[in-house]
């Protein structure tokens, strides 16, 4: 395999990573919500590169849906919703950004030592492909689990399912079917997550966590 | 010829017993007597009573059953039977295999669930009384007796009475004998229901654990069951005879001349014992109903060390 | 061909199990049903005694259960024996169920039950991979637990129910854990692959632990008996024999085919174990059942007792097996196997008779019943027959097998570990108190219901049962009375099964003139029950000729003598409570923290003097009340899980799963 090409995919993966980290950071909504979707856009990169150097060309219908969908339209719609609802646009860390940084070094750490170690097998970019990909689910769960806005708890959870698609596309031969069924998965919890955003407001004016629990009577 | 013979000497064996119970129960009575100095009742009064009693009608509640009828028969019978087993003048009868020592104090068992039963079938409070306490007292009793029979066992290596009284004299002095003794004494004393752990003549029902259980039998039922008391005891006595002071005991085959000498001991041995015991019952007061569990349970733990001394090492 | 008819047989309940859902509507259809079941069994019963004689041994596998060892089945003695055991019965409760079917007022819910319940039994015994076994086991378990449940409306029998399923399941898990442990890393669940398995000294031992708890439960060892008691008197009174009687020995084949066939050799020390479990189940069930005054569970704990003699002997076994005293431990293992078909025998008999005692007066309490020897003839001569079988007098069964295991208890001073040496005699005085106290215990309980005066209005109009009951009432006392006479001939019999688990047998019986039994060679001790038995006859036939001719025959019925103080109410007669009451003082207050008390009321007072006897189960108190309490505690403070937010359960995941990944990193 030249090089370069390794080279390249390597790099568009760890810029997936990056993103993440980046997404970590973000303290406003729509900052949130368009780094997402660069998010998005290097994972469709790196998603369309695989397919380039493993010769699928089914993987392109991958990075065009990722394009597609996660790019433009979740982002928009989530744009909308949000002016909709009129929610709160400062995102609360639960520690501060630091910590969850050095956390997120953390877990990148975990992520390489673990996939390094249980795939010794595997060809040398698939192995890279895995570690990098299950870095980025572990940052989707960091970010979901110290967020207090329902908002950036769900772009966590997309962000882990970038990740998932990154693993898949870089392990070689996984069907078209599958993709698609991730698409539509997000499609729907996104669709659920939506009406669940929508009742709350309905009810308590707010999707701020903090002050649903305020109304739960668990106040922190 | 010879298995004639010995069903011959199995069969005097048996009536042996029978014929000698009651005059050891006679004699025990009178020499009680003299010691207070009483006259006391002639020495074959029991078979007197006996025959008296035979004569007699029998009395039966309204309300008995026919487990009342058959319990004096079946008492008799597993008494007499086991009795018949313990060798008094000679060992190796010729059915001295069919029952060890262990089913012999089995045997002794199932004559006290009768018994028991017989207290409990006419619905009266005191053959209740009777049977509740006998089977408390029987509760200890028999593992007692079953540590004796162990330590026995462990020291000769079997559990049958000839085996025993052939092999023990040439064991000489031991601890766990003397532990074993000491068991089997008070065990004798309590299943016979002997003073200090029941009256035999009393009617009074705080003192009485045996009568009260056959306070209703009368006439011939009453007869047998009266046998198969003084059969109990003297199976007791020849127990401890056989065991403990084996001497004289014809041995298997000797012939006729060791079996009368051994005839002449054990009428001997039966004298002894008797007039020990009355001398013991006249000494001695009777014990509260609720002093027996220790008394009893002294039994088992001497029972239970000679046992367990045995286990340890041969050489106690 | 036996293994085939066994397999016929287990198919041929399960679809009568099936069929009993429509036929059971109908009284005819359930007589049907109950007649089809006993045909089973019996067809059953035949094919495996010939197994028994021929020494049959055969495996099968079916294309059923795991698809990559299949369902594995194997007839060897042992096996074979145990199915004797167990068809016997079934069939016996059989027969005695087309007679009790008119009492029983849920009929429909026990019907289907019941076949499946005879075709689990017989599928445990037949097992021979752990799937199989394990999948029986708890098919078994929760047929048994719905025909508890059959009365589910009547107070506390829900109660029995549930404690019954936990114990159940806590069996089930210990016996799950054990075979796991023994199939090891490859996953070897084939008894074949087992058995020729070799495990570490540590793996041996956690699964001779864990097969004590799971098959033990089940059993009813103590600590782990409490729900015998409550749930064999809950079910209908077949049912109760059969689990008394039959199921308690699917636990005790259990236990042997884990300790004795499948590890080996094990060391000494779990005989050890094992007898100290066996003697002090043994008291402490007799114990319970003399304080009972409920028919079914005075019967109930005395059957941990008669399981608790059994595990003497089979502690006795181990123990001699592991030290090369081959003798000695055929004569320990053939005391505990034969225990194993009296108990189920004389048990069954019990328990028929106390379902008799059931139907014809609608009452399980002592307390209210008497007298019942005029009214019900037939039950009660051969519930005395049972009584007499269970409190180990001879000439009956009972006392064969006790006898075998206090002869075993004397050969083990040879032994040369100085831990087994201090502990059998203790082990052997406990055996002996059990068979004293039981004596006792039936004295009461045939005393107090039978004999006596009837203490109420339902005694005194009690019926005899019907006829099928009695028939199998009669050949089950037949058979203890044919053990009891013949016992060399059943000794003989479970050579074989004997010879599988030690490796010897018992010398042969069938030579020894005039049916003697000999445990180990002729000098040491015989013992024959024939002639015992025609010797107490002729004694008792020759004192009856006598006394016919010598005495006088003039017989007059009279009121009670009393001491000339006759009381005409039944009251004043012996309560169970009252027999009870010398063993409850000598006994009670160290095992049950009993106490008495009487409350009289002041001078003047109308009311009734009362006397109240407390008893406290300590076992329940110390072990599972505490466990309860724990599980609760444990229970509320887990529960706040329930009220987290959404992002606590995020971070419960996420901490999970990086969790995971730390733990994939060290160790790989």
């Amino acid at each position: 395999m030249p090089s370069m090409a390794f080279d390249t995919a390597h790099l568009l993966a760890g810029g997936l990573v990056l993103v993440s980290f980046v997404l970590l950071y973000q303290d406003r909504l729509y900052g949130l919500l368009n780094i997402y979707a660069i998010h998005a856009v290097a994972l469709s990169a790196s998603v369309a590169w695989q397919a380039y150097l493993q010769g699928a060309p089914h993987l392109y219908v991958t990075a065009g849906l990722a394009l597609g969908f996660k790019a433009v339209i979740i982002p928009v719609a989530l744009r909308r919703i949000i002016e909709r609802l009129g929610i709160h646009r400062e995102i609360e860390p639960v520690v501060g950004i630091s910590l969850t940084m050095l956390a997120g070094m953390g877990l990148v750490a975990l992520a390489m030592v673990v996939m390094l170690k249980v795939t010794t097998e595997a060809a040398p970019l698939a192995r890279e492909d895995l570690a990098f990909a299950l870095a980025v689910v572990l940052l989707g769960l960091l970010m979901m689990t110290t967020r207090r806005n329902a908002v950036s708890q769900v772009v966590g959870f997309m962000s882990l399912e970038n990740g998932l698609i990154l693993a898949a596309t870089g392990a070689q031969g996984m069907p078209l079917v599958v993709e698609i069924s991730f698409a539509f998965s997000i499609l729907i919890a996104f669709i659920v997550i939506g009406i669940f955003l929508f009742r709350i407001r309905e009810r308590f004016d707010t999707v701020d966590l903090q002050a649903l629990h305020r109304f739960r009577g668990e106040a922190r | 010829m010879a298995l004639i013979l010995d069903l011959a000497v199995q069969g005097l064996q048996m009536l042996l017993v029978l014929a000698a119970a009651p005059l050891l129960t006679g004699m025990i009575r009178r020499t009680k007597a003299r010691l207070v100095r009483r006259r006391g009742p002639p020495l074959l009064q029991p078979y007197r009573d006996l025959w008296r009693l035979l004569r007699k009608e029998a009395v039966v509640a309204e309300n008995a059953s026919w487990l009342f009828r058959l319990a004096p028969y079946v008492m008799f019978a597993a008494t007499w039977v086991a009795a018949a087993l313990v060798p008094t003048f000679a060992t190796g009868l010729v059915f001295s295999w069919a029952a060890d020592l262990i089913a012999i104090i089995a045997l002794l068992g199932t004559a006290r669930f009768f018994q028991a039963l017989a207290g409990m079938d006419v619905g009266t409070s005191f053959g209740g009384i009777g049977s509740s306490r006998e089977m408390m007292i029987a509760s200890l009793a028999e593992p007692a007796m079953m540590m004796f029979v162990f330590t026995l066992a462990l020291i000769v290596g079997s559990t049958q009475l000839s085996t025993i009284a052939a092999l023990l004299p040439s064991v000489g002095l031991r601890v766990s004998l003397g532990l074993a003794l000491v068991a089997l004494v008070i065990v004798a004393v309590a299943e016979t229901g002997r003073i200090p752990v029941d009256n035999p003549a009393t009617h009074l029902e705080l003192t009485m654990v045996h009568e009260a259980m056959v306070l209703e039998y009368s006439g011939r039922h009453l007869a047998l069951v009266e046998l198969a008391t003084y059969l109990k005891l003297l199976l007791y006595v020849s127990l401890i005879a056989c065991v403990f002071v084996p001497w004289g005991i014809a041995r298997d085959g000797g012939g006729t001349v060791p079996a009368l000498v051994g005839l002449v001991l054990y009428g001997a041995k039966l004298v002894i014992a008797g007039i020990l015991l009355a001398i013991f019952e006249t000494t001695i007061a009777k014990m509260r109903v609720f002093r027996v569990p220790e008394f009893l349970g002294a039994a088992l733990m001497l029972g239970l060390l000679g046992t367990l001394l045995r286990f340890v090492s041969a050489g106690f | 061909m036996p293994l085939y008819f066994e397999l016929y047989g287990v198919a041929a309940l399960l679809t009568l199990a099936v069929l009993a859902v429509p036929a059971s509507i109908a009284a005819v259809g359930r007589r049907a049903l109950y007649g089809a079941t006993l045909t089973v069994c019996l067809v059953a019963l035949a094919a495996d005694a010939f197994a028994m004689a021929t020494r049959f041994t055969a495996t099968a596998v079916l294309p059923l259960g795991l698809p990559w060892i299949g369902m594995n089945l194997r007839l060897d003695p042992l096996a074979s024996y145990f199915l004797v055991v167990i068809n016997l019965g079934s069939a016996a409760a059989s027969l005695y169920a087309i007679g009790y079917d008119r009492h029983e007022s849920a009929p429909w819910r026990v019907a289907p039950f019941f076949p499946a319940f005879l075709a689990g039994m017989n599928m445990v015994v037949m097992a021979a991979d752990a799937f199989t076994f394990l999948f029986s086991w708890e098919f078994m378990s929760l047929a048994s637990w719905a025909l508890v449940m059959a009365h589910h409306r009547e107070r506390g029998n829900a109660h029995a129910g549930f404690v019954y399923l936990v114990m159940a399941s806590l069996g089930t898990l210990c016996l799950l854990l054990a075979f796991g442990l023994l199939a090891g890393p490859e996953g070897n669940y084939v008894f074949d692959g087992i058995r020729s398995a070799h495990h570490a000294p540590l793996v041996l031992a956690l699964v001779i632990a864990l097969a004590l708890v799971g098959a033990g439960s089940k059993a009813g060892i103590v600590p782990l008996h409490v729900w015998l008691p409550l749930a064999h008197p809950a079910a209908p009174s077949p049912v109760s024999a059969l689990m008394s009687g039959i199921m308690t020995k699917v636990a005790v084949y259990g236990f042997i085919r884990i300790v004795f066939d499948l590890i080996g050799d094990s060391g000494w020390w779990p005989g050890m174990v094992v007898l100290v479990f066996g003697g002090v189940t043994a008291v402490i069930g007799v114990l319970h059942a003399l304080m009972e005054h409920d028919l079914k569970r005075l019967l109930a704990y005395h059957t941990v007792e008669n399981i608790g003699i059994i595990f003497i002997g089979l502690g006795l076994a181990l123990a001699f097996r592991a030290n090369g005293m081959t003798a000695a431990a055929a004569l320990a293992v053939t005391g505990a196997l034969l225990h194993v078909l009296n108990h189920s025998l004389f048990k069954s008999l019990l328990f028929f008779g106390a379902g008799a005692v059931l139907g014809a007066t609608g009452e399980r309490d002592m307390e209210q019943l008497g007298g019942l020897i005029h009214r019900m003839r037939g039950t009660s001569a051969l519930f005395l027959v049972g009584s007499i079988a269970i409190s180990a007098l001879p000439p009956l069964n009972g006392f064969v097998s006790e006898w075998l295991t206090f002869q075993a208890i004397l050969l083990s001073p040879a032994l040369p570990q100085w831990g087994l040496r201090i502990v059998i005699p203790g082990i052997g005085a406990m055996l002996a108190l059990a068979a004293a106290l039981a004596a006792a215990c039936f004295v009461k309980a045939f005393g107090v219901t039978f004999l006596g005066r009837p203490r109420s209005d339902a005694a005194q109009n009690a019926i005899e049962t019907d006829r099928a009951s009695l028939f199998v009432m009669a050949a089950l006392a037949a058979l203890c009375l044919v053990i009891g006479l013949l016992p060399g001939l059943f000794i003989d019999a479970v050579a074989p099964a004997a010879e599988g688990l030690v490796g010897g047998s018992m010398p042969s019986q069938s030579r020894l003139a005039w049916l003697t039994i000999v445990p180990i060679a002729e000098s040491r001790s015989s013992y024959n029950g024939l002639l015992v038995f025609l010797f107490i006859a002729l004694s008792a036939t020759l004192a009856a000729a006598v006394i016919h001719r010598l005495a006088s025959n003039k017989l007059r019925r009279a009121p009670a003598w009393d001491c000339g103080f006759p009381d005409p109410s039944p009251m004043t007669q012996y309560s169970a409570g009252s027999f009870a009451q010398p063993i409850r003082r000598v006994y009670g207050t160290l095992v049950f923290r009993a106490s008495e008390h009487v409350h009289m009321p002041r001078p003047g007072d109308v009311a009734p003097a009362t006397h109240e006897v407390t008893l406290r189960d300590l076992v329940w108190e110390w072990l599972y009340l505490p466990v309860a309490s724990f599980v609760s505690y444990g229970a509320d403070r887990l529960n706040h899980l329930q009220f987290l937010t959404i992002r606590r359960y995020l971070s419960l995941v996420f901490a999970a799963l990086v969790l995971l990944l730390l733990v994939l990193a060290l160790w790989l």
